[in-house]
């Protein structure tokens, strides 16, 4: 890493690992996780259900739910400083003030019983230091931004549609004007027209209030759409981090090429798709060595054995497969 | 609505769809929810049906095999060996009963439509023994490993309970349901919309070579855009209860016609650098199809909207060779 991007850094994740404890067995949901994020940037964090996804972005928040939760080992530095090292109401000064999160569901998400003024207002009195009026006031300014007509400041969550609704998650995650801004799989439960009203908005947004921002996504589009760079996980690890020019023009892991290849392709027209076999290991017995090497085409004897490091085939771009890296001659 | 008439040559098709439509009663008014859609389906094809949510593309799809009484038109299934028509909305239960063995639909969420407290092999036996199809233990055991065979469900899963299952298999288990009785229809209704994208291509192959193997009929229900034309011959687009554009799945990609579909397909996130497309961002939501006003349906969020449309409803029209379109200025834009 360059002295450039080191000032430029806002968040770096050190060998980051989260397991969950259980009767039946350990979890081990995120294991030696090591990211950085530039301000300004836009990370897409890609990967299948149960990869680690959603338990990376709460461990970040410091929101895993403990027990069974543990961050066993690693290093979250937000803005110079160790968020794992932070007590519990300096965390609560920094969610919702230096980083906020948007869920999937924005039904769940939103209180049902609350005007949605309120729950706007609700988030800027916790962090700003202003009175009722003034934060009823705030929170209309916020739903004007988003998109929604102030007259409707007083109306319930259920009276909303399903895109509307993530406008007000957005406004409340938006309020108080945080650095670094969690999407959890922010349109996936909204149809294709809406999700692309909800995309444009936020990428407006985040160029409007400078923040920089993590999108959990399982859709490799919606990552080509709006992010600088992507980080791929498999079972627990980042399989390969890239920008994503050099990650969509030069996919390297085996498991980021199946991933490209299982998606219908509009423009073609082929038969069947490239799948790749099997399914994903169970977090709580996971393969030894490379995780994916049980469905893997090009594996060899040594991936049973050592777990791959992140290696650099070029310019920053990571990918944890030594074999693919020596055929592409940089290990 | 006039006759809709596709030209593929003199063949009669297997199902034919006259000015089917499904209303439902609610307190704020009657919900259009299908509102006189015709159209056919070959025998073998797969016909693509997409829209957004509360586009009535599953009440269709329910409606095509009586899971739901229509309000008004027709269904009529072709049977080509015995030469006879049969109206799926009007027979008697007893002869729906006997008909349900070639008609059968896989639901969407493989995590509700499974009973958690049947194993596997109860779940896939439950359509063999409704229906009496096996005097014999033995047979039956042999067509349950067949089908479980056939949709790639390993043996030693058969005293498995669904919970313990992962949501693709569970969508296997789903399928060989449908498959047990030897359908000649299936209607898939959002089949891989709650699986991840390497199952999803998993199960999207398997329905393809299914149907290469026993020729199918698919009725396949789906919001994605790219899956839809994965897997159909042509493709219905839905909105708001109307079929607003049915064409062949190449011809509705590369001349979208409706401004509707239009937007659909630019709005799809495509994973690619630099896909030169332009974005036709639709403003507000769909709208309530509850007692819908005349005119086109879609007049609301539609940039060409003109005096016409406003006024009258239009119908779905043929504007190229297989190509039809429900909208008052297709020859313009």
């Amino acid at each position: 890493m360059d002295a450039n991007t080191q000032n430029n850094l806002l968040l770096e994740i050190q060998d980051l690992t989260i397991q969950y404890i259980t009767d039946a067995g350990t979890v081990h949901a995120v294991e030696n996780l090591n990211l950085h994020l530039g301000h300004g940037e836009t990370l897409g964090f890609v990967g299948e259900t149960g990869a680690g996804k959603t338990t990376t972005a709460l461990g970040i928040m410091r929101l895993i739910p403990s027990p069974p939760g543990v961050v066993k080992s690693g290093k979250i530095i937000f803005e110079g400083q160790n968020l794992l090292e932070k007590s519990e109401p300096e965390m609560r000064a920094i969610r919702g003030g230096k980083i906020a999160m948007i869920f999937q569901d924005p039904m769940t998400s939103l209180n049902p019983v609350m005007t949605v003024d309120k729950q706007i207002a609700e988030m800027i009195k916790l962090h700003k230091n202003v009175g009722e009026a003034e934060s009823l006031k705030l929170a209309g300014d916020m739903l004007e931004l988003v998109g929604i007509r102030r007259e409707r400041m007083h109306d319930y969550p259920h009276q909303f549609s399903g895109g509307m609704k993530q406008r007000v998650v957005i406004a409340i995650a938006l309020a108080c004007d945080p650095g670094l801004l969690i999407a959890d799989e922010p349109t996936t439960a909204l149809d294709v027209t809406i999700q692309a009203q909800v995309l444009e908005l936020m990428k407006k947004l985040k160029q409007q209030f400078d923040a920089s921002m993590i999108l959990i996504t399982h859709d490799l589009g919606i990552v080509a759409d709006i992010c600088d760079k992507v980080a791929i996980m498999y079972a627990g690890r980042v399989v390969e981090y890239a920008d994503k020019r050099a990650l969509y023009s030069n996919p390297v892991h085996p498991y980021t090429i199946g991933l490209f290849n299982s998606v219908p392709d509009l423009d073609d027209d082929k038969e069947a798709l490239n799948v790749i076999p099997g399914l994903m290991p169970d977090p709580m017995d996971l393969p030894a060595g490379c995780t994916f090497h049980p469905r893997c085409t090009c594996a060899a004897e040594q991936c049973s054995k050592t777990k791959p490091a992140m290696i650099d085939v070029g310019n920053g771009h990571f990918a944890a497969c030594p074999i693919r890296a020596k055929a592409l001659g940089a290990a | 609505m006039n006759d809709v008439k596709t030209s593929t040559g003199g063949n009669k098709p297997y199902i034919r769809v006259d000015n089917l439509k499904k209303y439902f009663h609610t307190k704020r008014g009657l919900l259009h929810a299908v509102d006189d859609v015709s159209f056919t389906i070959q025998k073998g094809e797969t016909l693509g049906l997409v829209g957004e949510s509360g586009c009535g593309k599953s009440t269709l799809g329910r409606c095509l095999i009586r899971l739901l009484e229509t309000t008004a038109g027709s269904v009529v299934l072709h049977d080509e060996k015995a030469g006879t028509d049969t109206d799926v909305t009007k027979v008697s239960s007893s002869v729906m009963k006997e008909l349900r063995k070639k008609v059968q639909i896989v639901f969407q969420d493989p995590y509700s439509c499974l009973n958690p407290r049947l194993s596997v092999w109860e779940l896939i036996a439950e359509p063999l023994i409704v229906n009496d199809v096996f005097a014999n233990k033995n047979d039956m055991r042999a067509r349950i490993r067949e089908l479980m065979n056939t949709v790639g469900l390993a043996e030693r899963l058969e005293n498995s309970y669904p919970h313990e299952l992962d949501g693709g298999r569970r969508q296997r288990i789903g399928i060989a349901r449908s498959l047990a009785l030897n359908p000649e229809f299936i209607v898939l209704d959002e089949p891989v919309s709650a699986l991840d994208v390497c199952i999803q291509a998993q199960i999207l192959n398997l329905l393809n070579d299914l149907q290469k193997e026993f020729h199918y009929t698919y009725v396949f229900i789906s919001h994605n855009l790219s899956v839809v034309k994965h897997v159909s011959d042509r493709i219905a687009v839905m909105y708001l209860g109307k079929i607003v554009e049915l064409s062949n799945y190449k011809e509705l990609f590369v001349k979208p016609t409706h401004p509707y579909t239009q937007a659909l397909l630019s709005a799809i996130p495509v994973a690619k650098l630099d896909v030169q497309k332009e974005r036709i961002i639709l403003e507000g939501d769909v709208p309530s199809p509850i007692n819908p006003p005349n005119g086109c349906r879609f007049m609301g969020r539609c940039r060409y909207c003109q005096e016409i449309c406003r006024k009258e409803t239009p119908d779905l029209k043929e504007v190229l060779p297989d190509h039809f379109v429900a909208c008052h200025l297709t020859p313009v834009i």
